[in-house]
């Protein structure tokens, strides 16, 4: 298991892209691990692009800024333009291919791509493509434990908004049994 | 072991504030600090505090006077171009002798600017921000967990010397979230204060809060005993982290988000086999003049990387005596160097030592 786990969530404001990150980051938390979560900010938040820098690790977090991932998740082809390029060698791509019109290029990364939005269309989830993103990524990157989501999704999930707790664990796994 | 809390740097700063006692909260909004106001909005009118969204940053600052002259622990936050327009305000803070916590959360600038981090608030911080004599305490924090830690120090200096104080963080440490292990909670102004303005009871002289001396000898009188506190401050409270420095041949200097950004850099330089080390300022004035002079017969030379033209590297050449280069990486308008950049520059400092 890599030490460090250097994770960029990218895409359009309001898909959720910081929700995923916070799961990550309360997970992570969780675990007792070390951690950071750097959100853009600014217009972008307000339908631009936007970004969430997560970082998981064993030792304590440098600096929060996230300029080579080794974890990627993109849901829309703009972030998969800019932060492909940035991407390690060796790092797991994870493409909303319903939203993103083309494949990765590089060779020497792992891509996986997921029809994320339209299997959240299908169960009636229109808003939580990034939850089966997400639950790609934590299976195949390992880089939380699946069980600890739960306890994430409660800190993360607003007490008005606490009915959404089901929907967003049954995504969480979908995204995870499509990797399987 | 205590609790640990996951939560932005700006919400921290908010949180440590009210656990410091304090139960003032007189702001404006501005990116990127807002969620310092937005969280003391929802907590404050919950334990019986005072959040008040003034109609202007000037407003801000003067009904921080206004609470401060009380004896109250008050507090505002802004950004850049906030903060400048509360420097009168500040000022006469000063002039009155009245502690108070001053948040700055930078940005860009010059003028509006942009609204990405910046640190080019290093002079203006520094150096007394406002007009007069003066100085005010100022605080680099390089954590969420730093946010809150010296929010509560800030206060309690603030108090013990009567002056205001300053975080100076920037828009990177007041949006990240980490892990924080929120301070103990204190008892709203509990320090005893003689010289607010609370009542005399018919029981005592009344006090008298200002910075009005006309009288030419008084006023000169009272500079003189500030700056004598001052001394005392300069010699006491230096704060400064340490980092690799034992057997360093180059010294990084930096403090905040670029602090964060070099030690990655020196991670790697170690890695390659130079040896360089990190000395963080944790207050910007009072300067840590003393580790740095150390150093200076220790090291070929030095690395600032800051957020602005090269303002604390005027401050490192000087508590250095100019015995050994000093070296400046910068990024300015909202950029922020890559930690290769800093390592370009120590690799630069490592091999041949020379001035830029």
């Amino acid at each position: 298991m890599m030490a460090e786990h250097q994770i960029v969530i990218a895409g359009f404001g309001g898909q959720g892209l910081l929700f995923s990150g916070k799961v990550l980051a309360y997970a992570g938390l969780e675990e007792g691990r070390e951690l950071s979560w750097l959100p853009s900010y600014g217009p972008e938040m307000r339908g631009g692009t936007a970004n969430c820098n997560v970082i998981l690790s064993d030792t304590p977090v440098g600096s929060p800024i996230v300029q080579h991932p080794n974890v990627l998740m993109v849901m829309n082809n703009p972030s998969l333009d800019k932060y492909e390029a940035a991407a390690v060698p060796g790092a797991c791509i994870f493409v909303d291919s319903t939203l993103v019109g083309r494949k990765v290029q590089r060779s020497d990364v792992t891509a996986c791509y997921i029809p994320a939005t339209q299997m959240a269309n299908d169960m009636g989830a229109p808003g939580l493509a990034n939850m089966i993103l997400l639950g790609a990524l934590i299976a195949k990157t390992g880089c939380i434990r699946f069980d600890s989501l739960p306890e994430a999704l409660h800190k993360v999930i607003p007490a008005r908004k606490a009915d959404l707790f089901d929907v967003n664990m049954r995504a969480l796994q979908m995204g995870k049994d499509f990797t399987a | 072991m205590q609790q640990k809390v996951l939560m932005k740097g700006n919400e921290a700063i908010a949180e440590a504030a009210i656990r410091a006692g304090c139960r003032h909260y007189l702001g404006y909004p501005i990116t990127p600090q807002t969620e310092v106001a937005a969280y003391m909005a929802k907590r404050m009118p919950k334990i019986g505090g005072v959040f008040l969204q003034a109609e202007s940053e000037i407003a801000a600052i003067n009904m921080v006077y206004g609470v401060a002259s009380t004896g109250k622990r008050a507090m505002t936050s802004s950004s850049s171009p906030g903060i400048a327009l509360k420097c009168e305000g500040i000022s006469y803070l000063a002039g009155s002798d009245l502690p108070a916590l001053i948040v700055n959360v930078q940005r860009g600038g010059p003028g509006l600017g942009g609204i990405q981090p910046s640190q080019s608030d290093y002079f203006l911080a520094t150096r007394g921000p406002g007009h007069g004599d003066f100085h005010v305490l100022v605080f680099a924090p390089a954590s969420v967990q730093e946010m809150a830690d010296l929010t509560a120090r800030a206060f309690d200096l603030a108090e013990q010397y009567r002056m205001p104080a300053m975080i100076l963080a920037d828009g990177t440490m007041g949006q990240m979230m980490e892990p924080v292990v929120l301070p103990e909670a204190k008892e709203p102004d509990a320090a005893e204060k003689p010289w607010a303005t609370t009542g005399t009871g018919l029981r005592r002289k009344h006090n008298v809060i200002t910075s009005l001396y006309l009288n030419p000898a008084e006023l000169e009188r009272r500079n003189v005993e500030r700056f004598q506190r001052y001394a005392e401050i300069e010699k006491k409270e230096p704060m400064w982290e340490s980092f690799m420095m034992e057997d360093a041949e180059v010294c990084v200097v930096s403090y905040g988000i670029t602090a964060r950004i070099s030690r990655n850099a020196i991670v790697e330089a170690r890695r390659q086999g130079i040896k360089v080390g990190m000395i963080r300022p944790i207050t910007l004035w009072p300067f840590p003049e003393q580790p740095l002079l150390a150093a200076a017969g220790q090291v070929k030379g030095f690395v600032c990387v800051e957020l602005n033209m090269g303002q604390m590297k005027q401050d490192v050449e000087l508590a250095v005596r100019c015995r050994k280069p000093v070296d400046l990486c910068y990024r300015v308008g909202g950029m922020i160097p890559s930690p290769d950049e800093v390592l370009q520059h120590i690799r630069t400092m490592a091999e041949g030592g020379e001035r830029k």
